[in-house]
């Protein structure tokens, strides 16, 4: 058997801000955040699309900035804020306004690049309140989708910095 | 169709939305249910002879529950189409030979996924390897490799309109040829595959990422020893599909035999890269077309001759040239057609449907061939489509090669293509930069397309509506939404018809158990099939309602009218009674079937939606990088919906399109090795690749079904992938380059100038 120092007996406690509540937990060194997000928090709306990272489907927030979850493990969240899309409404009746605004502009369809999808367009207004339409293909550039051809995704987020996409 | 006032026609945004936009609509992956993981150990080699596989460290890792070989695990062989060989199923577990990457040769179930990983990781295989084969014109050479012992060659599948009068391209004053290949492509959803199987005694309920959950249910259950009816295969929230999620996967029957095995739930959650070898694959077909034509521009005769690849276990794929041939007459009068395909079996991933399956070949083939034969002649690629389009007059009309086309206006479209996209200045633009020698070249592309939607007998379908005691309406279909939008399309519909607002239509579809029957969704069929069924039915409740409505109103039942969740008195709307109402009223007189009424719908054919396209192309001379500047595409697909859902169909499907063009491929070396096996080599298109794309539509109604429905799934990337092909090689067609092969990247086009 190989030497994987990290296989048997090898877990680390961790103690992560999700969704602004405090999670304290016992993973296996090795394990993703994204799969401590799915498997041992139950937070499935941050999906998995690709063992690459070339997807972007499992992008979170992590002390507010976009961050791919697979490539990141969970150990390195450790103390830190980490939002996931379940954690971005202000509350569980009401859409953030870019859940609003990928709705209004038919920004989704089969919807499972939508929740990374949505959590790196956030990401990128707050870098670049007001993105011209080739900053926002620039800058969603990591994040996949197979069912839109992104033109009304580009559109929702356009809308979403309150830029005329009529 | 639409009345004064209906909610038909108009952009309305989705039901399904809120639960997906915040994360929880579950996929399968995301179902809280305690199960076992299965993971596969897959073969490395292309071709060989299955030697020892060791699983002996396997079966003492940590949380393993079990491990299955074809030693210990007795399956039968799974024919994946019933047009194929019996010679030619798929086992299972591969016993004795292994013949394409990807094969499974043992299945780890453990109590984690990571548990089954790790022990999947000590099973040692041992090949003899055998020649590979993964080209298609090699496999029917004659020296190639065989793939399945006994057989001649590796032919699976011949169709062709078995023409046999004189050359069809005879007495045309020019004849051009091409060898045009449709390279392999991946389906990619952004969800992979995946399946949940929980058995319960003697029967199971399966949770699958399918497109077709009752065909799911009536070929895995054979397979599992099951009666259909005590298998429940239930599609949650699927992530796309795009065709490859239409078939029974081998993947599926191994997961539900471990949970049967082990008596407890298993669950099977694919891996991108294990998607890329595993999940169907699309087009790869080379298909070798001769088109005569006189100076005029007139069409004299095709001929065609394809070779299409089916990969190592035949399947859907292998029978799609079918539909090839079905369109190869297009959208124009060719007076005669010669048309031979045959697929052949290669050491490779097996083909299936992927969106267009079978289609965009024909146009791809027809569109570039077309152009060809315009530059031979020097007419403009617009016009010699104008010159020979089918004319409206002319439909319904059983074309040459059995197609059978239900209405279209081809030249419209045309018209409102070059309309929209400046066609003349661009031409102007084009003209000034090569008087120039302007190294930025400029390329325009057109296409027409005509394409068959709820193609093979699809358009049937089944379809109920039932008013519950609440006032809201419960709707049962058997088409399978994973993306497109039905509950806000069908929704509109019974909001139509009856007046319940759509928040209070309860869609229902995917699950056996809750839905009498269906097809699923492929083949753009749901509208016109799935929609027109709860539309038909919708309106028989409508009459039973008003029937009722008349008694307790007491009026004429011609005078009951539908009012807002309600059915009222023409012109009296204060004498009304509510849905609710109006149940409780069938229930008290108990009205025979309720306030309800299943049926099955009938288009008697398929629809032929049509459009034609531009593509706008600046190609870098220097570096033979292309950029698609603009892309402007006119889709008929007969009376709309919801036009918001219709663009996007169109958006999604041109990305695909476009990306065929210029981008995806899925590569093999010489040894039958994938190459592009992850989403890091394979190069599906981000949004810095694409520009906003200019969509509109006409309308041509079809006759086939009540809501003048032709399919728009697949559309967008028919009509896309040859303008864009087009457009390519029009930038070039002024310094000698006759054809460049798909996908046009960089290096094939500096090459094509090179050459030159």
């Amino acid at each position: 058997m190989p030497p994987y120092c990290w296989r048997k007996g090898s877990t680390v406690e961790i103690s992560v801000s999700v969704n602004g509540t405090q999670r304290t937990s016992e993973v296996e060194a090795r394990t993703l955040l994204v799969y401590y997000l799915r498997d041992e928090l139950g937070l499935t709306g941050t999906n998995v699309g690709c063992d690459t990272s070339s997807c972007g489907a499992c992008t979170v927030h992590v002390n507010g900035e976009s961050v791919k979850s697979c490539t990141m493990l969970a150990v390195q969240a450790d103390g830190e804020n980490v939002t996931t899309i379940e954690g971005l409404a202000p509350s569980s009746d009401e859409l953030h306004p870019m859940q609003e605004s990928f709705r209004e502009h038919h920004g989704l369809q089969c919807g499972y690049c939508t929740p990374g999808m949505v959590m790196a367009a956030c990401s990128l207004l707050d870098e670049n309140p007001r993105p011209s339409e080739a900053d926002v293909r620039e800058g969603l550039e990591g994040n996949l989708c197979r069912c839109t051809g992104y033109h009304n995704i580009v559109k929702a987020v356009l809308a979403c910095s309150g830029q005329d996409v009529s | 169709m639409a009345a004064q006032g209906s909610i038909l026609g108009n952009a309305v945004t989705r039901k399904e939305d809120p639960g997906l936009l915040t994360g929880s609509n579950e996929y399968v992956d995301d179902l809280d249910i305690d199960a076992a993981q299965i993971v596969f150990v897959r073969s490395t080699m292309a071709h060989a002879i299955l030697l020892e596989v060791d699983i002996s460290e396997a079966v003492n890792m940590p949380g393993v529950l079990a491990v299955y070989t074809a030693e210990n695990l007795e399956l039968t062989a799974v024919n994946q189409s019933e047009f194929m060989d019996p010679s030619m199923n798929r086992p299972p577990l591969a016993s004795g030979r292994v013949r394409f990457v990807g094969d499974i040769i043992a299945a780890v179930v453990a109590e984690s996924k990571s548990q089954g990983v790790d022990a999947a990781e000590q099973i040692i295989v041992d090949y003899d390897p055998l020649p590979a084969n993964a080209d298609i014109e090699a496999a029917v050479a004659d020296d190639a490799p065989i793939l399945w012992e006994g057989a001649e060659n590796n032919v699976c599948f011949a169709i062709g309109n078995e023409y046999d009068g004189p050359d069809v391209t005879e007495g045309a004053d020019v004849v051009v040829s091409e060898r045009i290949v449709t390279q392999r492509l991946a389906g990619v959803p952004m969800e992979p595959n995946g399946c949940v199987a929980i058995p319960e005694g003697d029967s199971m309920t399966f949770y699958a990422s399918t497109q077709a959950a009752h065909g799911l249910r009536d070929g895995l259950a054979p397979n599992l020893g099951l009666e259909p009816d005590n298998l429940r295969v239930i599609a949650p929230w699927v992530g796309g599909g795009f065709g490859p999620k239409a078939g029974l996967y081998i993947e599926y029957i191994l997961c539900g035999k471990a949970a049967q095995q082990l008596n407890q739930p298993v669950r099977w959650a694919e891996q991108r890269g294990e998607n890329m070898v595993s999940m169907a694959q699309g087009r790869a077909m080379v298909m070798n077309a001769e088109m005569g034509v006189n100076n005029d521009g007139s069409i004299v005769g095709l001929k065609a001759r394809v070779v299409a690849d089916a990969g190592a276990y035949p399947a859907i794929g292998a029978v799609l040239p079918m539909l090839t041939m079905q369109l190869s007459q297009a959208v124009y009068d060719i007076p005669a057609i010669d048309f031979f395909a045959q697929s052949v079996v290669t050491n490779t991933t097996f083909i299936g449907a992927y969106r267009g399956a079978g289609r965009p070949e024909a146009t791809q083939m027809v569109e570039r061939v077309l152009d060809k034969a315009a530059a031979a002649i020097g007419m403009d690629p617009a016009e010699i489509r104008r010159k020979n389009y089918l004319q409206p007059d002319a439909f319904p009309l059983t074309t040459l090669v059995g197609a059978n086309y239900d209405s279209g206006e081809y030249e419209r479209s045309l018209d409102a293509v070059l309309e929209a996209s400046g066609y003349s200045e661009l031409r102007a633009e084009q003209t000034r930069r090569r008087e120039t020698n302007d190294p930025m070249l400029l390329g325009i592309g057109v296409s027409s397309y005509v394409e068959v939607t709820a193609p093979i007998g699809l358009h049937v379908e089944y379809g109920s509506c039932e008013i519950n005691d609440d006032g809201s309406a419960t709707i049962k279909v058997g088409t399978s939404s994973h993306g497109q939008g039905h509950d806000t399309a069908f929704s509109m519909l019974v909001n139509d018809v009856l007046g319940i607002p759509m928040d209070q239509v309860n869609h229902v579809d995917a699950d056996t158990e809750t839905v009498a029957r269906g097809s699923g969704t492929m083949g753009s069929r749901s509208l016109q099939a799935g929609g027109s069924a709860v539309y038909e039915a919708s309106k028989v409740v409508l009459e039973k309602g008003k029937q009722l409505a008349a008694t307790l109103l007491e009026a004429s039942a011609d005078d009951i009218v539908v009012g807002d969740g309600a059915l009222q008195v023409a012109g009296v709307p204060a004498k009304s009674v509510s849905w609710a109402e109006l149940a409780s009223a069938a229930a008290e007189q108990e009205i025979e079937g309720g306030l309800a009424h299943e049926l099955d719908f009938d288009g008697t054919d398929s629809t032929y939606p049509f459009g034609s396209h531009v593509a706008v192309v600046e190609v870098d001379s220097e570096t033979g990088e292309v950029e698609l500047l603009r892309h402007i595409a006119v889709d008929d697909c007969g009376t709309i919906l919801n036009p918001m859902l219709v663009h996007g169909q169109q958006h999604g499907g041109i990305a695909q399109g476009v990306a065929q063009a210029l981008w995806e491929h899925v590569q093999y070396d010489e040894d039958a090795n994938p190459v592009s096996a992850s989403l890091m080599d394979y190069l599906m298109p981000s949004a810095a690749d694409l520009p906003s794309f200019e969509v509109s539509n006409t309308e041509t109604a079809s006759p086939r079904n009540p809501l003048g429905a032709k399919g728009i799934g697949e559309s967008g990337t028919i009509g896309s992938t040859p303008a864009v092909h087009n457009a390519v090689c029009d930038a070039l067609v002024h310094l000698g380059v006759e054809h460049i092969d798909m996908p046009c990247t960089p290096q094939a086009v500096w090459k094509a100038l090179q050459d030159a």
